[in-house]
């Protein structure tokens, strides 16, 4: 049995490995010296262009998106204490998918780059909402959370179909938007979401010890000192900055947010201390890996990222909960 | 709180405790429901007077209103009020067994498997309707035995069966997704529509085959509705009280599957009616455990409600019911919610 610290030095390892893949792999074969090169200087060829302004800015984003997602699906799980919630419960991902729809069908635009702000708004906005209803009265409890994500997501979600059914170019842009994925990222958009995501995934990284003091119930929390509204907005408000910026930059990955942490749990127990560092290195393991296989299973057309994570994932995933005693909330 | 008494059937082998309020509530659903019933007949692109509509409920009217009301708008009426029962019912039974305000049908990854086989009909081999409303039924099917046959390992456990539903709908989605973005756009615009659930040009046989299902499976779930209680306080309490806690879970849980599956077949896999109605049941009665008469009562009220709002607000021309179904139902749960935490209870 390997220690807990061991596995995540292999976490680690691996991660960079697809990381590396990522760089290395693509549509258009590039050698492996030539790539190397490439990261330490340009030559100016093709080649060394493509690696530089595409597949590393990819996987920058990739590696990023992914950790946000693991942590945000962590914090969510342990805020709510319920093993259904992912990262998009709190209105994150419908109030993005709103936005983004309106965004095409009234205003016109087209791109990825052009969402980014709109996706992230709307998410907010919806966040904002959701805890407010949950709050209303007194604090936010798990299933208060729920229930009010639930209550504000279908009103967003059947929203964002209308548009959709009115409007047969929102339908055809958006039907491409909802799957995520890496495809055409570029600088440009990594360099809008990245401060809200490293910050984001630092909030959450300190927040492990006071949701273990948490966990052990409100009253237990409560007399060891831990300021429950608090620990809860906080965790809130990473979750919104993490899920939010990711989905504004790749589109909604619920299933990564979802299942990486169950993974994480059934490695190492229930101890946030390690399940929000080992859900932030597998989870972009599972995507930069699900968007290299994408990018090489259908030349000359790519698989979005979104479909191949669950694709690979899933299966995994049920193998893993049959096969363990897996840690429950 | 007060309780009515008890009513007790067939020398007492069945027995319901009635709760004041719910019967006020149950009460008020069915003349909500009544009413929208008698709106759906009279109200279209063409009226009918009040008397004529009634008449041809009965028979004897004029050709027009024979044609709109008896053989289009009563049976789609009926269609949108039985539906809506089997799913909140449905509902119900996931919420009280899963014990998680989240629980549906869904989460043994009915209503992906559902939408798979309909999509896999309609964009690979262009069927039409009943085809289409076939593959749904097979697809929901085919997909919640697979969840509860991956999950069973020395009993389905609840947590397990939740964990592996997520992971193969997850899969259902993707599989969905992939088929949708590759369609022309009219065949993904359809898929769409079917996905959201829509009531379009329901008839008579979606009508009747929807009340035998609830014919033959309500009353299955309604005799273990006390089991169901039973199993709220845990697997081992529920024993040591005498419930055989694995064969009264599997009964529960293929009979509400099979409701959501003769539903998911007639209309789609309406968006959150099995999510929202048990919810909203619960406030309005206050009263615990599952509420599965109450549940259902709305789903119906909520379901025809809103096909009615869908088929009005765009005319000509009409907005799919699940679009609807969401909207009202999360402002209202929404509504609901807000109200009974401002006032500090719950």
């Amino acid at each position: 049995m390997l220690s807990r610290s061991t596995g995540l030095v292999l976490c680690l390892a691996a991660l960079v490995g697809c990381a590396l893949l990522s760089v290395a792999v693509g549509a258009r074969s590039v050698p492996l010296s030539t790539v190397l090169e490439a990261l330490w200087s340009s030559d100016g060829s093709y080649d060394a262009l493509v690696v530089a302004q595409q597949r590393v800015p990819r996987t920058v984003l990739g590696v990023l998106v992914g950790a946000a997602l693991g942590l945000a699906g962590a914090l969510m799980q342990s805020l709510t204490r319920n093993p259904l919630a992912d990262p998009g419960l709190l209105g994150v991902n419908s109030g993005a998918a709103a936005a983004v729809v309106s965004a095409i069908a009234f205003l016109g635009l087209t791109g990825p780059l052009e969402y980014v702000w709109f996706a992230f708004g709307g998410a907010a906005v919806a966040a904002l909402v959701v805890y407010g209803l949950g709050s209303s009265g007194r604090a936010a409890g798990p299933v208060r959370l729920a229930l009010a994500g639930t209550a504000i997501s279908a009103v967003l979600v059947a929203y964002t179909y209308a548009v959709q059914l009115a409007d047969d170019k929102a339908l055809d842009q958006f039907r491409f938007w909802i799957v995520g994925g890496l495809a055409g990222r570029d600088m440009d958009v990594l360099v809008r979401v990245a401060p809200f995501l490293v910050v984001g995934i630092l909030v959450a990284l300190f927040l492990a010890r006071p949701l273990n003091v948490i966990a052990l119930g409100d009253e237990t929390g409560r007399a060891l000192g831990a300021n429950l509204g608090r620990v809860r907005l906080t965790a809130a408000a990473a979750i919104t900055l993490l899920c939010g910026a990711a989905t504004a930059a790749a589109g909604p990955f619920s299933f990564i947010g979802l299942t990486v942490p169950h993974i994480a749990r059934s490695l190492v127990g229930a101890d946030q201390r390690w399940v929000l560092p080992y859900s932030a290195l597998l989870a972009p393991c599972l995507l930069l890996g699900a968007d290299v296989v994408g990018r090489v299973v259908l030349p000359p057309s790519e698989l979005e990222a979104g479909l191949v994570t669950a694709f690979l994932g899933a299966p995994v995933f049920i193998a893993l909960v049959r096969g363990r005693k897996v840690a429950q909330l | 709180m007060t309780a009515l008494g008890s009513v007790r059937l067939l020398d007492g082998r069945v027995s319901f405790r009635l709760h004041a309020r719910s019967v006020w509530v149950c009460g008020a659903i069915l003349v909500v429901t009544l009413g929208a019933l008698v709106t759906a007949l009279v109200v279209g692109d063409y009226h009918v007077p009040l008397g004529d509509a009634v008449r041809a409920v009965f028979g004897e009217s004029t050709r027009m209103a024979e044609l709109f009301v008896a053989r289009r708008r009563l049976p789609r009426a009926l269609t949108a009020v039985l539906v809506g029962i089997a799913l909140g019912v449905a509902g119900a039974v996931f919420q009280s067994l899963t014990r998680n305000p989240l629980g549906s049908p869904d989460i043994v990854g009915f209503g992906q498997g559902a939408s798979t086989g309909a999509v896999v009909v309609l964009l690979l081999f262009g069927g039409g309707a009943t085809q289409t409303a076939l593959g749904a039924f097979a697809g929901g099917l085919v997909s919640a035995a697979a969840v509860y046959l991956l999950a069973l390992k020395g009993g389905a456990h609840g947590y397990r069966l939740v964990l592996v539903g997520i992971g193969v709908s997850a899969m259902l989605i993707a599989f969905n997704n992939y088929l949708v973005t590759r369609a022309e756009l009219t065949d993904a615009r359809a898929a769409t529509v079917w996905i959201v659930g829509s009531l379009y040009e329901r008839r008579w046989p979606e009508a009747v085959l929807m009340a035998v299902a609830l014919l033959v499976l309500v009353p299955v779930v309604l005799a273990l509705s006390r089991a169901l209680s039973v199993l709220d306080i845990g697997d081992e309490g529920a024993t040591a009280l005498g419930v055989r806690v694995e064969p009264t879970r599997l009964v529960l849980i293929v009979a509400a599957v099979g409701l959501t599956a003769v539903a998911t077949a007639c209309a789609g896999p309406v968006a959150f009616v099995a999510l929202v109605a048990p919810q909203v049941a619960r406030r309005l009665t206050g009263s615990p455990g599952p509420g599965l008469v109450p549940a259902g009562l709305l789903g119906g009220a909520l379901l025809l409600i809103s096909d009615l709002v869908a088929q009005r607000l765009t005319s000509p021309g009409e907005l799919p019911v699940g679009v609807v179904t969401g909207a009202v139902g999360g402002v209202y749960l929404a509504w609901l919610l807000y109200r009974e935490w401002r006032s500090g209870r719950g």
